[in-house]
């Protein structure tokens, strides 16, 4: 027994301490490398959380967030913004030209002024709203706008033609027309001129959203297989007759809508009211101006409220104070942790050196 | 009687092995020996090893012969170690007490006491009416040694720890009677040399030394279970932050189960984007260096306790996404609620947000991830910043035009990194929520680190240690490293046929072909030649005495 263990350390030929580099067929020896990333010795960076690292940094995020906190508090003060909610009219179809009568104290503002439209509880967050567009059909790939996708249902054909633009999320277009007039004092109404074009993004409007039959200007014969979406009053290329840059699937109105909001309560680009040429004039005077809304878009069915809002912006957006006061209180309750971590380190901090470890 | 001469055989044990079992003691491990030889050369060897001490309370000897006696002598040494246990009746056998068989917990004893029991007395205590009391009595020791034990035994008595005690149980041998124990073990540890190798090829590690155990065990073992916890527990966080927010999201979106994120990058989420740091950190990540992993065999009893995982840990973690979720939601929806972009134009779409949503949760759990990596080795940063830049250059690359046009549903994202993240109001969004995310986890356990520190604060806070050589010198006993052989072997033993199980046939091959102990070479292998004639590394000495550990859990919460 003794005897047949030996012969098995011969053939398994495995010498411990022995060199490797024997007669004819010896064996390579197992010993794994001796390299720093095999025996785990790479050399590295370890970082503690010792108080002459946190406490700092504590106190270095507090001293960089407020500031930081205040001067986006201010701006966003500075923005002003003019809200009108939308008065509820009891018929959803009816065609009414209500005018609302507004005293806009605009103070002196040079910049350009942002005339939205809001709507809330409205979800154009739902799944299947988000995913009811045909994004190839609105590239102006031809195959699409006659055979459009299969997500478009139930809004993809209509009187056994493909609906162009199909999908729930261009029939949901919003239609109602606004219109601005500043009364002057001497009481005449002076339109005030609303620059349509400018409000989608670059990509969306250059990139995204191609009319089909390339350069054809004459829309009506290229979408001339299709039909309207269902609850629209007009078709796609009478969005715009007057700038064919601005008809058919490029209107920037439409893009603009097909940019579904993530929130229930959105707000939309409607126009730009350019700046004064001189920058002497303000852009809004102040005084009384009137809206006129044709109301087209119905929203009572599902309890959504529609508003107008004109607002100015700066670099940091549209008047929105919650991350300036965000900043400041992260800012302030880091502080504050870090002037209690520091009595706390300073009461029980020598637990870590004095306490040996038992050996 | 004319005396010609004398002859003496040497068995001495390898280099540091008085110094592993000293260290591996200070780690909460409890060791015991299973061994062929007789109890004199056990004892000795107990002594030089530092097992069995001249300042322990009190040796006991179970030596009998029949099975009343055995009971009667384990009996009295536990009522000499916990006098007040007399009216214990802790001998109902495991099948009245239902299917799952009653756990002996770990009692404690006022002193040191060992325990050395022969193998005779070994095949009463192992039978299934004495077995409780035996190991009860057994754990109550500080050490046990067993002597004259024959490799089924070995296997008995491992088998026994493992059902009744809630302790995970590592045998470490090295002949071939020592296979059946490694096999029955939790974990088998050969050590290859002298004897061949059938315990290196049925054992899950093996090596050359005994005193590798050590390394085997404080340092690869500790870092090993450091590793898998902090993998777990981040990867649970990672996932349910990033599903959380879904949830808030559905009160804002009619319950329709919108994502909140682009699919591409549902996608490539937990694929390209997170993978890469965490397996970096499970393969290189090291709270201490080795040095101190074997200077401090403390730092191991966080791991017998189950500590860095547990049912405990798992619902910080939970708590810990939900807060992380809350605020990956409601900052970004509350920076983009009812806004526009810097030029006025739309900002607060769907897919903008998503975007935002999508850049805050990586970030922060980016810097989360560089909060729980303790070792930043060079591929640890390689992984950690090479993730956190292909999110962006893949973001940016998903949404440019050329992919839109090869595929317009697919990308339908298009234009969106450009148009959005120029925006400095994003960006500081961004580093709000993370800010927001991780200052509280910095903060509690900078608070823990200094009100109660753990021994791996305290270790961590010390400079690298210098290297040392390992002391080689055994500790000094007064007992000389001799024993006589007058007593009488094991021959009755094998003969009662006491120790074959109920089940096996009556003849058990191989198990008592040896009849020799492994301590008794008939070679000499220590004089310095091998019979196959090569010269042997005089450092190489023989096998050591095979020995059996297992550990304490104290932990009951499972």
């Amino acid at each position: 027994m003794m005897a047949s263990s030996y012969n098995a350390k011969d053939e398994d030929g495995h010498h411990p301490g022995s060199v490797g580099s024997g007669g004819p067929g010896a064996v390579k020896s197992k010993k794994p490398d001796n390299t720093a990333f095999k025996q785990q010795r790479l050399p590295a960076w370890q970082p503690i959380l010792t108080a002459g690292t946190v406490l700092p940094a504590f106190f270095m995020i507090g001293l960089i967030f407020i500031p930081i906190g205040i001067g986006l508090l201010v701006t966003s003060n500075n923005i002003k913004e003019f809200e009108v909610r939308a008065v509820a009219i009891a018929t959803s179809y009816c065609v009414i030209r209500a005018l609302c009568s507004y005293t806009a104290p605009r103070t002196k503002d040079f910049s350009n002024v942002f005339m939205y439209y809001g709507l809330s509880n409205f979800y154009q967050n739902h799944r299947r709203y988000v995913k009811s567009r045909d994004d190839s059909q609105l590239n102006g790939d031809k195959s699409s706008l006659l055979n459009p996708s299969k997500e478009c249902e139930p809004y993809r054909t209509s009187d056994k033609k493909s609906i162009a633009p199909c999908g729930a999320i261009a029939n949901s277009l919003f239609n109602d027309t606004l219109e601005l007039f500043y009364i002057h004092p001497n009481g005449s109404r002076i339109a005030i001129h609303l620059v349509k074009t400018g409000i989608a993004w670059w990509t969306d409007k250059h990139v995204k959203f191609r009319n089909p039959g390339e350069n054809n200007n004459n829309l009506s014969i290229v979408f001339q297989d299709t039909s309207k979406p269902v609850n629209w009053r007009k078709p796609v290329y009478e969005l715009d007759p007057s700038d064919p840059d601005n008809n058919g699937f490029i209107n920037e109105d439409f893009i603009v809508w097909m940019r579904t909001a993530a929130l229930p309560t959105f707000r939309k680009l409607y126009r730009i009211i350019q700046k004064k040429k001189d920058n002497m004039t303000p852009t809004l005077p102040p005084g009384n101006y009137s809206l006129e809304v044709i109301y087209n878009y119905p929203v009572r069915s599902f309890d959504g409220r529609k508003r107008m809002i004109l607002s100015t912006i700066s670099w940091m957006g549209g008047k929105n104070p919650f991350l300036g006061i965000a900043y400041i209180t992260v800012g302030s309750v880091c502080f504050f942790l870090g002037v209690v971590l520091l009595i706390i380190h300073h009461k029980y901090g020598n637990r870590n050196n004095n306490a040996d470890i038992p050996n | 009687m004319k005396l010609i001469g004398a002859t003496a055989i040497e068995d001495k044990l390898q280099d540091g092995v008085a110094q592993t079992i000293e260290q591996l003691t200070k780690a909460e491990i409890k060791i015991w020996v299973l061994t062929g030889d007789k109890q004199e050369t056990a004892e000795n060897i107990g002594y030089s090893c530092n097992l069995l001490r001249e300042e322990m309370n009190e040796v006991f000897f179970v030596a009998a012969n029949s099975p009343e006696e055995v009971r009667q002598e384990l009996r009295d040494a536990r009522l000499k170690m916990l006098p007040d246990t007399e009216e214990d009746k802790f001998l109902i056998p495991e099948t009245i007490l239902g299917d799952t068989p009653k756990v002996v917990e770990d009692e404690n004893v006022n002193g040191d006491y060992g325990l050395v029991i022969n193998g005779h007395s070994l095949a009463f205590a192992l039978e299934s009416n004495m077995e409780l009391e035996f190991l009860r009595t057994a754990c109550m020791c500080r050490t046990v040694i067993c002597c004259r034990v024959t490799p089924l035994q070995k296997a008995q008595v491992v088998e026994l720890v493992k059902k009744y005690k809630k302790a995970v149980t590592l045998a470490i041998g090295d002949g071939a009677n020592d296979v059946s124990m490694i096999k029955a073990a939790h974990i088998g540890v050969g050590i290859s040399g002298q004897e061949g190798m059938q315990a290196v090829l049925s054992s899950d590690f093996s090596f050359a030394q005994f005193r590798f155990l050590q390394r085997l065990l404080l340092v690869h073992g500790r870092w090993s279970y450091l590793r898998m916890c902090k993998f777990l527990r981040y990867f649970f966080y990672k996932n349910f932050t990033f599903t959380f927010v879904h949830f808030w999201y559905a009160f804002f979106c009619g319950f329709s189960a919108q994502t909140v994120y682009d699919e591409g990058f549902i996608t490539l989420y937990n694929l390209v984007y997170t993978a890469l740091p965490v397996l970096g950190m499970s393969l290189f990540d090291q709270d201490v260096n080795a040095g101190w992993s074997l200077e401090y065999p403390q730092l191991y009893v966080p791991g017998q306790l189950s500590q860095y995982f547990s049912k405990r840990a798992f619902v910080m973690c939970a708590l810990h996404s939900w807060y992380s979720s809350l605020v990956l939601f409601f900052v970004p929806y509350a920076a983009t609620y009812d806004t526009a972009r810097d030029d006025g134009k739309d900002g607060a779409d769907y897919q903008s947000f998503a975007l935002i949503t999508q850049t805050c949760l990586t970030v922060t759990v980016c810097v989360q991830l560089g909060l729980d990596l303790s070792y930043w080795t060079v591929v640890n940063h390689l992984f950690v910043w090479g993730s956190l830049g292909m999110f962006f250059i893949l973001t940016f690359t998903m949404y440019t035009d050329g992919l839109f046009q090869l595929r317009p549903s697919s990308f339908a994202f298009i234009g969106t990194a450009r148009n959005c993240l120029n925006q400095p109001n994003v960006w500081l969004t961004v580093a709000l929520t993370a800010i927001l995310c991780v200052l509280p986890v910095a903060a509690y356990r900078f608070f823990y680190s200094q009100i109660s520190p753990t021994i791996n604060d305290k270790v961590q806070y010390r400079p690298a240690p210098r290297p040392r050589r390992t002391r080689l010198t055994r500790r000094s006993t007064r007992r000389s490293g001799y024993a006589f052989s007058h007593a009488h072997g094991y021959g009755d033993l094998v003969t009662s046929g006491r120790f074959l199980r109920r089940h096996a046939p009556a003849r058990s091959m191989g198990l008592i072909s040896t009849g020799r102990s492994p301590g008794f070479k008939p070679t000499g292998r220590s004089a310095g030649y091998s019979p196959v004639g090569r010269e042997q590394n005089p450092k190489q000495k023989v096998e050591p005495t095979s020995l059996q550990m297992f550990r304490a859990v104290k932990d009951t919460s499972f």
